[in-house]
């Protein structure tokens, strides 16, 4: 049993995949405190298909996929995050329409031009033989900056995550603390996009955060506890993917998934219930 | 039209709308509004919903800017202000220490210093909510969620303290505690303008009232506004005001008249 478990550390490629499966879910963790508690998840999943779209789009021209999809993902998370911020014209729907566009040109970049990137489906669905030692260094990269980032800007994130029109008289400056959050979200996905894929990591930003909520009330704890929740998803679904020969991302999700019923009968969804007005005393 | 500093010869006024108008996607919602608010003043402004007074405040606040008119702002203004209830996510994870300390976002690092706990703590000792430091805030009562958001606030050490509706959803004696802690912070040299449609709540404890409904109806002591004239006026209904120890007490006529 034990020597089946260890089999596949003899290999490189899958102890690299392990790596970045870790370090991925824990950095999609500690994001997507923020994007769940913004209510941002659907956010989460337009951009990741945004992203496919600079993806291909680079791969077509023949640009460093990273910074092109890089480039791309940012513009997109700012123009949605302008959208959601605003109200007006239904963020869902506008946010709905940048992505899914933006992924239908990819598809036909791709269809059209073919591919000299990362592979299609590894784009989609996450591979463990897919990941580069850039792919390492660059993901470790990124959560070096966002874990830089959401030390030095703790307050002015949590302040205007919770309450950005007080913190904005409060001497918060909302829209550079969005945008940079914008910025990490998009790296972050970026960055984990060969091991996870495009078409589930709005999971990994999701899930960890939502179980993290269910089991604390407090928020340094949420960040760290989901941080460690996706990192463990993370680990446990690249070595599921290995045994059982399906896609990583598609077993880190479905391990997050498992987590998630197991936490909700736990404890009944505390924590996600909608408050009702607090008593009068 | 826009926001421009106030100085010189009106340095003590710290808050000052002249003829503004606001309209949102082209229907009015103010108009005309002239609004001094000097140092040391305690006003309530009073109206309907719809009246604009939420409005008012975020003109007050600067997260709005008129169509119409100026607003002028003392230089250097501290700012400390108190949202509805109804609009804060009572769910998000944030313990009442965490949620007062937010106001420091100044602070680069997460962690908090002796001294900003030092302080934390006295501010909320002071409104009586100390012992509740460590709760998740959905577990406050109405009172207590004032009283906590008045605590982040005051860590800013205000000059000027804006509060939306601090009387609604609260009962009675906390409304009366509530409004007798503003007038505390009021001897002690605060500026304070909040927004209430609950009239004899406020008529007992705040000096200076403004009718507001689009516009100022009227502006002076409660004895002033809480007229049948003036009241008809703001809220376009019949209202009967009777004396009770030397103050206003409003009722619905038709109320009255059914009883």
């Amino acid at each position: 049993m034990i020597e089946t478990l260890l089999e596949p550390f003899a290999y490189a490629f899958f102890v690299k995949g392990v790596v970045v499966a870790t370090m991925a879910g824990a950095l999609c963790g500690l994001v997507g405190v923020y994007v769940v508690l913004r209510g941002m998840s659907y956010i989460g999943h337009g951009l990741s298909h945004a992203i496919f779209g600079g993806f291909a789009a680079s791969s077509v021209i023949g640009l460093n996929y990273v910074l092109g999809a890089g480039i791309w993902g940012f513009a997109s998370a700012l123009a949605i995050n302008r959208v959601a911020r605003a109200h007006r014209i239904g963020a869902d729907a506008a946010i709905g329409v940048i992505t899914t566009a933006s992924f239908a040109l990819g598809v036909a970049l791709l269809t059209v031009f073919g591919n000299r990137g990362p592979s299609f489906d590894a784009a989609l669905f996450g591979s463990i033989i897919g990941i580069s030692t850039a792919d390492v260094w660059t993901l470790a990269a990124v959560s070096a900056l966002t874990l830089g980032v959401v030390l030095t800007r703790y307050r002015a994130l949590l302040f205007a995550t919770f309450d950005p029109e007080v913190a904005d008289v409060s001497g918060v400056r909302v829209a550079r603390t969005d945008a940079l959050l914008m910025l990490v979200l998009s790296l972050a996905i970026l960055a984990t996009l060969s091991v996870i894929g495009v078409t589930l990591v709005a999971a990994t930003l999701v899930i960890p955060a939502v179980v993290a909520r269910m089991l604390t009330h407090r928020f340094a704890t949420m960040l760290w506890l989901s941080s460690a929740i996706g990192a463990l998803c993370g680990l446990v679904g690249m070595n599921l993917s290995y045994h059982l020969d399906v896609p990583s991302g598609t077993t880190i999700v479905l391990t997050g998934a498992t987590v998630f019923g197991v936490v909700l009968a736990a404890t009944g969804g505390r924590g996600l219930q909608r408050a009702p007005r607090a008593a009068v005393l | 039209m826009g926001v421009v500093p106030l100085d010189g010869a009106r340095s003590r006024s710290l808050l000052r709308l002249d003829s503004v108008d606001v309209a949102y996607d082209g229907a009015p919602v103010l108009r005309g509004v002239d609004l001094d608010l000097r140092q040391g003043d305690f006003v309530g402004v009073v109206g309907p919903s719809g009246a604009g007074k939420t409005t008012l405040l975020r003109l007050a606040l600067g997260t709005l800017h008129p169509s119409a008119g100026e607003v002028g702002r003392a230089r250097g203004l501290r700012v400390g202000y108190v949202p509805q209830l109804e609009t804060v996510s009572w769910t998000f994870p944030v313990t009442v220490a965490e949620c007062v300390l937010m106001v420091r976002s100044e602070r680069w690092l997460p962690w908090s210093t002796r001294a900003e706990r030092q302080r934390v703590g006295e501010v909320l000792e002071r409104l009586g909510i100390a012992h509740l430091a460590d709760r998740h805030i959905r577990e406050l009562s109405g009172g207590q969620q004032q009283r906590m958001f008045l605590a982040r606030a005051l860590l800013r050490e205000p000059q000027l303290l804006l509060l939306d509706e601090p009387t609604s959803g609260i009962d009675v004696a906390t409304r009366h505690e509530m409004l007798h802690l503003l007038g505390h912070l009021h001897d002690e040299g605060t500026t304070i303008l909040l927004t209430t449609h609950d009239l004899n709540g406020v008529a007992a404890h705040v000096p200076e009232l403004v009718a507001l409904h689009g516009t100022v109806v009227h502006r002076g002591r409660p004895q002033e506004v809480m007229t049948p004239a003036v009241l008809e006026r703001t809220f376009g209904a019949p209202m009967e005001v009777l004396e009770h120890l030397g103050m206003p007490v409003v009722l619905d006529r038709k109320r009255a008249e059914a009883t």
